[in-house]
């Protein structure tokens, strides 16, 4: 398995350098010139100025110089240094990405935990009122865009009944400590958490309960039901385990990507966290910050495709580890 | 009744799965009885609630299904699942129940029963898996086993020794068996008594020798007259012909696995295989499961590209033509394969099925609709067919149909994977008999794969038998039959059910 786990990460360093290059080429080809950007915000835009900052920061070598130097500095872990914002992306990255991990994690478990809940219940009460309150529940979460969900559950939660704090990762000003802090930053994360969550839960549910009733028609169903087992555990034992195989599918690839998919999230709720960096950058036109909030979510889908392909060995023997 | 084995025999429809279903209680709850009782022990079972079915469910009453591929649930150690059985009824403890579980696979005859108590279902063969089936089965030392068509899915020579155990056990713990079947040599083999089911009525029963020697309904008699015979009928030599198919040295290695840095995985499907078809003549091709026998049809339709090797198809080297030039004598070889199920478009209807190949090879498209029409004709459909969607067919019926679409492009030979395997026996001598009157109306040769000795004996003029990939005997049909010189051939011929009761009443 070590073996296994060291081909697949020298894989993906080869993957990561790609996309890497793909990336600069990609942002060197829009138009727009960060020099003349800053240039013009310092209000001198002379040619001699935009000459020197140009210099300054590199841009005036030819493109594969400038692409050198990059992966020369990616391979020491060096993502280069944000002028805008005059800091080390490194830094600006790694200030924000736990407030995007807290939430995306909390986004993803609590889908996965409800949604898989949801869907078990529908297919175990398959065609009764439950079932269909649950599909219809599940199809209105799926299709409805988030951004619009967002908006109504600040509306509601925050603004009608003033339960829950609208924006922000804690209450400004308020220098909590210890389980306060704690308790505060919760309270932050209750709406963006489960506003993000709702379209997976609406996934996994629809999925869990779709493949349940697939597996429920197998032999080895009819297998378990002639050995006298209770139905409750044939349900838990034989058909939940088959039935998640997929959800685990679905899941692995959904998690790659909630580290650059909460840009919306973070937006509405002025959350902190990579995905609004990555707007600002964008905006701004700061390549270095956007490459590397790019190579770090390059690399977060990588680092889930892996997890994803071991939890599905562990879970489904007919995989086998090539040796 | 107690140490008896009950056979129940009937054509696909006929209700014999219904009646080891409902035995069981496992019945869906679409289905409404309407009238009769199980008796049991002196009780009527279709009395009984849920609770009083869990207890009687394994314990009293076992099953054995018919698919060992699918009846054990891939994600649980084969040893778990025997050991569920226990757990179901709360008897043993943990420690007691998988003990009991290495005993049990002991005595279905399974090679290591530790590494087979350990191991996934996948890790198996399917006689391995059935054994496991059965051991199961046989946990709560039940009264009355059922078996659903326990040994279809298998090789004949796994089923034999699947028949022999089952006989076997039977007899050691004095169960009563009821087996289900559509397969008249195993009724031979293991029935002491035979009940004929059609269209879910009993149609006659009585002991196994009455009911095979002197049947007296007549669809009893229909049934046992279309099992194929042992014995090749007559066939006049066709030495002095043509080749129309020459195979020569092919040779195709199946590598998987090996991607960046994994080792490969290598099976040999064909090896060294040389062989050839004169025209107007039918060879066949046996072999169990894995013996290579489909890839070799595919390598001789090059559906799959050869490593080595070469097929002649008349004067033409078939490997060597490319693109249009093989487009073009593509039409001259055609197959039907085994699904009459899956091997047709649901969405596309009948006549447009059998009329696109022509279309594609250039005939205007009124002119290949009539030609279709009149195909339909030949294999005995009605021209309406055309503007019918394949599902409305049976599963004859869909093979018909196949059967024209391989001749819509006047081949001059037909290879057959399978072709009848999938079909009941009375369904099947008509599709036999229709290849055969095709055949030599059209002049046709055919490559003919079958795993069913008592088929190839019927209709092949010389037969090839494949082991690991490679021919070991090929000889004239009678010759084989009556003169078998490999071991494996023996071993085949040997295990084919039913030989001594068939040529009793032949």
């Amino acid at each position: 398995m070590l073996s296994f786990i060291a081909q697949r990460l020298a894989k993906a360093v080869v993957v990561l350098l790609a996309i890497v290059v793909f990336n600069f080429m990609l942002i060197r080809m829009a138009p727009g010139d960060p020099a003349m950007v800053m240039a013009g915000e310092a209000g001198a835009s002379d040619q001699i100025f935009v000459t020197q900052l140009r210099e300054k920061f590199g841009l005036d070598q030819p493109l594969p110089v400038q692409l050198y130097r990059y992966v020369k500095g990616i391979v020491t872990l060096d993502l280069g240094f944000s002028f805008r914002q005059q800091m080390p992306v490194a830094k600006l990255i790694a200030d924000r990405l736990p407030a995007t991990l807290l939430l995306t994690v909390t986004a993803f478990v609590i889908s996965l935990l409800l949604g898989v809940l949801f869907g078990t219940l529908a297919a175990r009460f398959a065609g009764t009122w439950a079932d269909t309150a649950i599909t219809i529940l599940a199809l209105i979460f799926y299709a409805t865009p988030l951004f619009w969900v967002a908006l109504m559950a600040i509306l509601l939660f925050s603004v009608a009944m003033d339960w829950l704090p609208s924006f922000g990762y804690e209450t400004v000003g308020a220098n909590y400590t210890g389980f306060a802090h704690v308790l505060d930053v919760g309270a932050h994360l209750i709406l963006p958490a489960t506003t993000m969550g709702l379209f997976f839960m609406a996934t996994y549910a629809r999925m869990t309960r779709a493949s349940m009733l697939e597996v429920k028609r197998h032999d080895f169903v009819k297998t378990a039901r002639a050995k006298g087992l209770r139905d409750a555990v044939i349900q838990r034992r034989h058909v939940l385990r088959n039935a998640l195989l997929p959800v685990v599918t679905l899941a692995g690839l959904q998690a790659g990507t909630l580290v650059g998919g909460a840009v919306l999230t973070e937006t509405v709720f002025a959350w902190p966290g990579i995905g609004r960096l990555m707007y600002e950058a964008l905006l701004q036109r700061d390549y270095n910050l956007l490459l590397g909030v790019f190579v770090v979510c390059s690399a977060m889908v990588l680092a889930f495709n892996l997890i994803t392909d071991l939890i599905y060995r562990a879970v489904d023997p007919r995989i086998e580890f090539a040796s | 009744m107690p140490g008896k084995i009950l056979c129940v025999v009937g054509e696909s429809g006929s209700g014999k799965s219904m009646c080891a279903h409902a035995l069981m209680g496992l019945l869906p709850d679409t289905i409404i009885r309407e009238a009769g009782e199980i008796a049991y022990d002196g009780r009527n079972l279709l009395t009984l609630d849920d609770t009083g079915w869990l207890a009687l469910r394994g314990r009293h009453i076992a099953m054995v299904f018919q698919e060992p591929m699918t009846a054990l649930n891939p994600l649980m150690r084969v040893g778990d699942q025997i050991a569920e059985m226990f757990e179901a009824h709360n008897l043993l403890t943990p420690r007691q129940r998988k003990q009991k579980a290495l005993q049990l696979l002991r005595e279905v005859g399974l090679p290591e029963p530790e590494r087979s108590a350990r191991a996934y279902p996948h890790q198996l063969s399917g006689g391995q898996r059935q054994r496991a089936m059965i051991a199961m089965a046989l946990a709560l030392e039940p009264t009355v086993l059922v078996a659903d068509e326990p040994t279809t899915a298998l090789d004949v020579t796994t089923q034999a020794q699947i028949l022999e155990l089952i006989r076997d056990l039977q007899r050691r713990r004095n169960m009563a068996v009821m087996f289900i079947t559509h397969d008249f040599g195993v009724v031979s083999d293991i029935a002491d008594r035979v009940v004929v089911l059609q269209h879910g009525k009993v149609v006659e029963q009585g002991a196994a020798d009455d009911v095979l020697r002197r049947p007296q309904h007549a669809y009893t008699r229909a049934l046992l007259a279309a099992v194929p015979s042992m014995q090749p009928p007559p066939r006049a030599p066709l030495a002095d012909r043509a080749k129309a198919v020459e195979v020569i040295g092919l040779d195709k290695t199946y590598v998987s696995g090996g991607g960046w840095f994994q080792p490969e995985r290598r099976v040999r499907a064909a090896n060294e295989v040389n062989f050839d078809i004169l025209q107007g003549e039918t060879v066949g091709l046996v072999g169990e499961s894995g013996s290579g026998k489909s890839s070799v049809a595919r390598l001789v339709m090059r559906l799959i590209e050869p490593d080595q090797g070469t097929v002649r198809l008349g004067d033409t080297d078939f490997t060597r033509v490319a693109g249009r030039a093989l487009r073009k004598e593509r039409s001259r070889i055609q197959m039907i394969f085994q699904d009459p199920f899956a091997s047709l478009n649901p969405r596309r209807k009948v006549g447009n099925i059998i009329a696109d190949g022509p279309i594609a090879h250039g005939t205007d498209p009124a002119v290949a609709r009539q030609r279709a029409a009149e195909l339909l004709g030949l294999v005995g459909l009605n021209a309406s067919a055309m503007e019918r969607y394949p599902h409305e067919f049976s599963g004859g019926q869909r093979q018909r149909i196949g059967i024209a679409r391989a001749l819509a492009l006047e081949p001059e030979i037909i290879v057959a994977d399978e072709a009848v395997s999938a079909l009941d026996v009375s369904v099947q001598a008509q599709v036999l008999n229709l290849l055969e009157d095709l055949k030599t109306r059209l002049g046709l040769s055919m490559l003919f794969i079958t795993h069913d000795l008592r088929v190839a004996a019927q209709i092949c003029d010389r037969i090839a038998v494949m082991q690991r990939g490679a021919i070991v005997e090929l000889k004239p049909t009678a010759a084989l039959f009556s003169a078998p010189e490999h071991p494996y051939t023996s071993e085949l011929l040997a295990a084919v059910p039913g030989q001594i009761s068939s040529s009793r009443a032949a």
